[in-house]
């Protein structure tokens, strides 16, 4: 194992966040604080409460969610895709790392980055919201757990593209759309049919569901099928990432 | 020369998924401590070999050995062995000098060395600028940040492609200084070049490379004879039959229907033998109204090997 190979690759991802420290915490630390001024001080006082909770605190894990998602996906996608565009990729490939610990450098550093936002959200939030989490364990588990996952996700998007706005085209096109229409600011409860039983084609409402009930012991669907959600979309990123270091594609011809 | 050598490919060929067929199957042993150039105009397959051996391009057949380990089997110990300088300046601006040497030491599996990377830069002028950013240095500088990098973490065999294209001169002496230390250190050298003169200055052996066949392979000084021929031809005012015996000293040929006298020349040795030739021709009253002398390009000597060797290959 060649340890050394991947705290490099690992420290060199997390020094290009430190490097821009203040955008990387900033933008997601004040674009969260608007959200809850629109959705938790201006509608949500209108609002009744979402199934006995108040609903500037409902939207606290679905405002995490969305956060993670699409941070973990272009901070891993950028990792990779930025040896490739500037040329250094040769010294990844010709270096003594397999693939899979290169994997574990940048998804992990990617992965890193994005629980630490996480977090740094849900600090945020308490300034706003009164909140209480039920299953501290399992709120942390779900934040790392969808983190690699959408680490995973952002490294295949990042070997795919080609350009930079193929980078940008399936965070803005697929997962932010996916993320408002998959509960994170309603239960999906609340929706009338047949767009509830739409949204259980969603994926994104398995994921903010089963966060949602580390906090509120409540969630629109169980937390088993959150779980194995999650689970299944790890397990098909790592068998895409298999076959793109066995066949090589669009990294070495 | 010991025994086994340090590397070796044996009917290495690629095929790229174009259809291009860029390396012909090439056999190729490399020893201990020396210094190799592939010598080959652009496009001739010097790259896409380099990059086989380094594991940045899948070879489509063949094997490559170094040091006894299997390069695609065995790649994490190969691949530790070697570090490779490539003919980009592919760096990443945004890091320090010395910030990148230390990741490509890592990168290859070796624990953290300030000592030695101290002492890398300082040999490379770079020590001065360790905590610049690579964007603010200078091409040339940044030629010398890639050779810390691929010397970061002690390869025993250094790749250089094209290192100095580009170059200015004093960086170019520079080069060849540093490339002689390595080799007193026991590293052995594969470079790539099309100047026939940077083969000629620092290697032990020369590979010619061409439409991506390995022409041939040679003791430096061999193939340097073969390379350095030149002509002179000698315009006659009177057409000849026959050479003169008078003159059976000097390589010489009748072309052009006896118009003109060729004389072919060592342009390597201390004596070209031209001034006793043309004080000759005066002695035995031999009018000449024009000289010309030709210098072998590197496409001649390419297209020369190439039918030598079909020659070659037709008489077995």
């Amino acid at each position: 194992m060649n340890l050394h190979g991947i705290w490099a690759i690992y420290r060199f991802e997390m020094a290009r966040a430190l490097r821009t420290l203040w955008q990387s915490v900033a933008t997601p630390v004040i674009t969260t604080s608007l959200y809850f001024v629109v959705f938790g001080g201006a509608i949500g006082s209108r609002m009744q409460q979402v199934g006995g909770v108040n609903y500037g605190s409902f939207i606290v894990p679905g405002l995490i969610m969305l956060t993670l998602l699409t941070q973990s996906i272009s901070n891993a996608s950028i990792g990779i895709y930025f040896p490739k565009f500037t040329g250094t990729i040769y010294e990844l490939l010709s270096a003594p790392i397999s693939s899979m610990e290169m994997v574990i450098g940048y998804v992990g550093a990617a992965a890193t980055k994005s629980v630490a936002l996480g977090l740094i959200i849900l600090a945020t939030s308490t300034l706003f919201v009164p909140l209480q989490i039920a299953h501290p364990l399992a709120m942390i588990a779900f934040l790392i757990l969808t983190a690699l996952t959408f680490s995973l996700f952002g490294f295949i998007i990042g070997v795919w593209a080609q350009g930079f706005e193929q980078l940008s085209i399936v965070p803005a096109l697929l997962v932010t759309p996916l993320t408002f229409l998959g509960g994170a600011f309603y239960s999906i409860d609340m929706l009338p049919q047949p767009w509830r039983t739409v949204s259980l084609f969603n994926p994104v409402v398995y994921l903010v569901s089963g966060f949602r009930w580390s906090f509120f012991s409540k969630g629109d669907v169980s937390v088993a099928w959150s779980l194995g959600f999650i689970a299944l979309f790890m397990a098909l990123c790592l068998i895409l990432i298999a076959w793109i270091f066995k066949s090589g594609y669009r990294l070495k011809s | 020369m010991p025994v086994q050598p340090i590397l070796s490919l044996a009917g290495v060929g690629k095929t790229y998924k174009s259809g291009h067929r860029a390396l012909e199957a090439v056999d190729l042993e490399i020893h201990k401590g020396e210094i190799f150039a592939l010598l080959g105009p652009n496009g001739a397959g010097k790259t896409t070999m380099i990059s086989i051996v380094c594991g940045i391009v899948n070879p489509s057949e063949g094997t490559i050995t170094v040091d006894g380990h299997d390069a695609v089997r065995d790649y994490k110990k190969a691949r530790a062995m070697i570090g490779l300088v490539p003919q980009e300046l592919s760096v990443d601006m945004f890091e320090t000098v010395i910030a990148t040497a230390r990741f490509s030491r890592r990168l290859f599996g070796r624990a953290p060395d300030d000592g030695y990377i101290e002492q890398l830069l300082k040999d490379l002028s770079l020590w001065d600028k360790r905590d610049s950013k690579i964007m603010a240095l200078s091409g040339g500088m940044k030629r010398r940040v890639l050779i810390a990098k691929a010397l970061s973490h002690e390869p025993d065999i250094l790749f250089l492609d094209e290192p100095t294209a580009g170059v200015d001169v004093s960086l170019r002496r520079d080069m060849w200084k540093l490339i002689g230390r390595l080799r007193e250190r026991g590293v052995t050298i594969i470079l790539t070049t099309h100047y026939i003169e940077e083969a000629e200055e620092m290697a032990d052996r020369v590979g010619v490379i061409n439409n991506g066949r390995l022409l041939l392979v040679d003791e430096k000084s061999a193939l340097m004879k073969k390379l350095g021929k030149r002509e002179m031809d000698i315009a006659l005012v009177e057409p000849m039959t026959t050479v003169p015996g008078a003159l059976s000293e000097w390589d010489l040929e009748l072309v052009d229907e006896g118009h003109k006298l060729r004389y072919t020349f060592d342009a390597q040795a201390e004596r070209t033998g031209i001034p006793s030739l043309l004080r000759k021709l005066g002695d035995l009253d031999i009018g000449f109204k024009d000289l010309e002398t030709s210098k072998s390009s590197l496409e001649d000597i390419f297209v020369d090997l190439v039918s030598e060797r079909e020659q070659e290959e037709a008489a077995l």
